[in-house]
């Protein structure tokens, strides 16, 4: 029964695809596109005679434009022209990097919080003042400091991916059920091996939200601040072709943004499904 | 006079009232014994500082005043030589059964080896009747299940004393009486030495060698110690045939009903020991069937 509505909601899913591509399609094919024996408005004289029409690239053009991409997305042909599976990688790259750092630094400091009341009182205001600022307000300051683009995007995901895990952290460890911290005491476990065999466990799956929510502003995050500081990656690759006005690549690597942040995501659900518990 | 194998004296417990009143006395100069290979059950209601007393015994709290005293040494912190069963099963929902048993006897003897650790984990789990559920998560386990893994875990660490806060309150009827047997049937097999909270009149008739009776809180007090002297092996099913039951019963039952209200406080005085253990003394009237210490 399960696979019959799973089925049906393949084939719904394919039906919507159809209708938006082909409307998408008609669109453009349909647009009243200027002949040459009208008189062109002063608009259109000055737009280049696009008139009315849109200039958005058919869903045609977007899927050939993304079988050459994709069948070669790791050319290398000068600093301008690289290939979509190097840009990705330079986002990828970055967002780990800044994320690895953002985990090393916010999960112990969250458990810190999360075991002492007084520690959550001193740091709580900190938190709360800094959690709310813009990643990418961070810009400016990171490039004066670092004085390097991409250390300073690193920098920029590290600042907003420490927030979600931090805050987490903190209530996964401070909402472990005193009956779990008592059976550790009676078996006189030493304060590591409760942190380790029975804090960290319980509170896992909290602290796994916390890194799903981080890794999936990471990616919305690093998409502007490649776009702000340029040079590589798949938000300057947008910028970039914007700045070409070439259009069927700005779709394409809309497109590409979503299918990558979707994969990044999955990849945090499964690791919460394996530390995730049923009480 | 020797001192039994555990003994509390003159326990108090203050907690600091709210902001500018007085602080409240749970319980004030509680003193009692335990004998090795006995199982006592305390009875009282609900905010006489039962748990709070268990707690102390498990070195989980601080009392504000007295001591306890087990096998020579003052109980200052937790000890692997007291099992605790909390009165919600507490295991850990991420282990199996085998993990959880498995976790207490690796605390407890961690030179061990995971074969014997396993193996030894096994014994106590076929002892509660769980084989065949080691590899099962306590999500997977019904109430009942899960609170005999915990008794399975209280007792592979073989403590000196086992330590239980009201360990099948949370169980429906049928579970409770079936897993009280399986208590019964496990200690008659270990001589294990139990302290034991319950609300239960029954359950403590059936399980105990003596009841200790608490009068009620705040200033609550150890007023009695009833001697359960229907012989073991006891069975549920015959258990109120056996002479003295009713008597004992009606006993408990009157003093949670009338008088654990009305001796509340009265032994303030806080130079007496155990009110119960000197009959002379006693200023209430003498149990009947369950000879009194």
């Amino acid at each position: 029964m399960l696979t019959m509505e799973n089925l049906k909601a393949a084939l719904l899913s394919l039906a919507i695809l159809i209708v938006l591509l082909g409307a998408w399609e008609w669109s453009i094919e349909g647009a009243i596109v200027p002949t040459g024996d009208q008189e062109l408005s002063e608009y259109e004289q000055l737009t280049g005679g696009s008139g009315g029409g849109s200039r958005i690239p058919a869903p045609s053009a977007v899927i050939s434009h993304a079988i050459t991409e994709l069948s070669d997305p790791f050319y290398v042909r000068g600093s301008n022209d690289m290939g979509i599976g190097i840009q990705l990688a330079h986002s990828v790259g970055r967002v780990f990097a800044g994320y690895s750092m953002a985990l090393l630094v916010a999960v112990p400091l969250g458990f810190v919080i999360g075991m002492s009341p007084l520690m959550y009182k001193a740091l709580n205001p900190y938190i709360q003042v800094l959690r709310p600022i813009s990643p990418l307000a961070w810009m400016p300051l990171a490039l004066f400091i670092i004085r390097d683009s991409g250390a300073s995007s690193i920098f920029v995901i590290f600042i907003c991916s420490i927030w979600p895990i931090l805050v987490n952290t903190a209530f996964g460890v401070s909402a472990v059920s005193k009956d779990l911290r008592n059976v550790a005491r009676t078996l006189e476990l030493s304060s590591l091996k409760t942190a380790f065999a029975v804090i960290l466990p319980a509170a896992a799956p909290t602290i796994l939200t916390g890194m799903r929510i981080a890794i999936g502003i990471s990616w919305l995050v690093i998409v502007a601040a490649e776009m702000l500081v340029g040079g590589t990656g798949i938000g300057y690759y947008v910028w970039n072709e914007w700045n070409n006005l070439d259009l069927t690549s700005v779709i394409f690597s809309i497109l590409m943004i979503g299918v990558i942040g979707m994969f990044l995501d999955s990849l945090l659900a499964a690791a919460t499904r394996m530390v995730q518990y049923d009480h | 006079m020797t001192k039994p194998f555990l003994y509390v004296e003159n326990l108090t417990k203050k907690f600091p009232g709210p902001k500018g009143e007085d602080e409240l006395t749970v319980f004030e100069n509680v003193s009692f014994g335990i004998e090795k290979n006995e199982f006592v059950c305390v009875i009282g209601h609900s905010g006489c500082g039962k748990s709070t007393i268990l707690n102390v015994m498990a070195g989980l709290e601080q009392s504000t005043d007295g001591y306890v005293f087990m096998d020579g040494k003052e109980i200052k912190g937790t000890s692997l030589d007291r099992g605790v069963i909390f009165q919600n099963h507490s295991l850990l929902p991420w282990k199996s059964t085998l993990g959880n048993v498995a976790f207490a006897v690796k605390a407890k003897w961690p030179g061990w080896s995971k074969k014997k650790v396993n193996e030894h984990a096994m014994k106590y789990i076929e002892l509660v009747g769980l084989t065949g559920s080691e590899h099962r998560r306590p999500a997977q386990l019904s109430g009942g299940m899960r609170q005999r893994v915990g008794i399975a875990r209280a007792f592979a660490i073989e403590p000196k004393m086992l330590l239980m806060d009201e360990p099948f309150g949370a169980l429906d009827a049928l579970t409770r009486g079936s897993i009280q047997d399986e208590l019964l049937r496990i200690c008659s097999r270990t001589n294990q030495t139990v302290f034991m909270i319950t609300h239960d009149v029954d359950e403590a008739i059936l399980l105990s060698d003596r009841i200790l009776l608490m009068t009620n809180g705040p200033y609550a007090q150890v007023a009695e110690s009833v001697t359960v002297d229907i012989p073991r092996p006891r069975q549920r099913e015959t258990l109120v045939k056996q002479a003295g039951y009713y008597e004992t019963r009606n006993h408990l039952v009157d003093f949670l009903v009338r008088r654990s209200k009305e001796l509340q406080g009265e032994y303030d005085t806080g130079t007496n020991e155990t009110p119960s253990h000197d009959d002379d003394q006693a200023p209430y009237p003498r149990v009947v069937a369950g000879t009194r210490l």
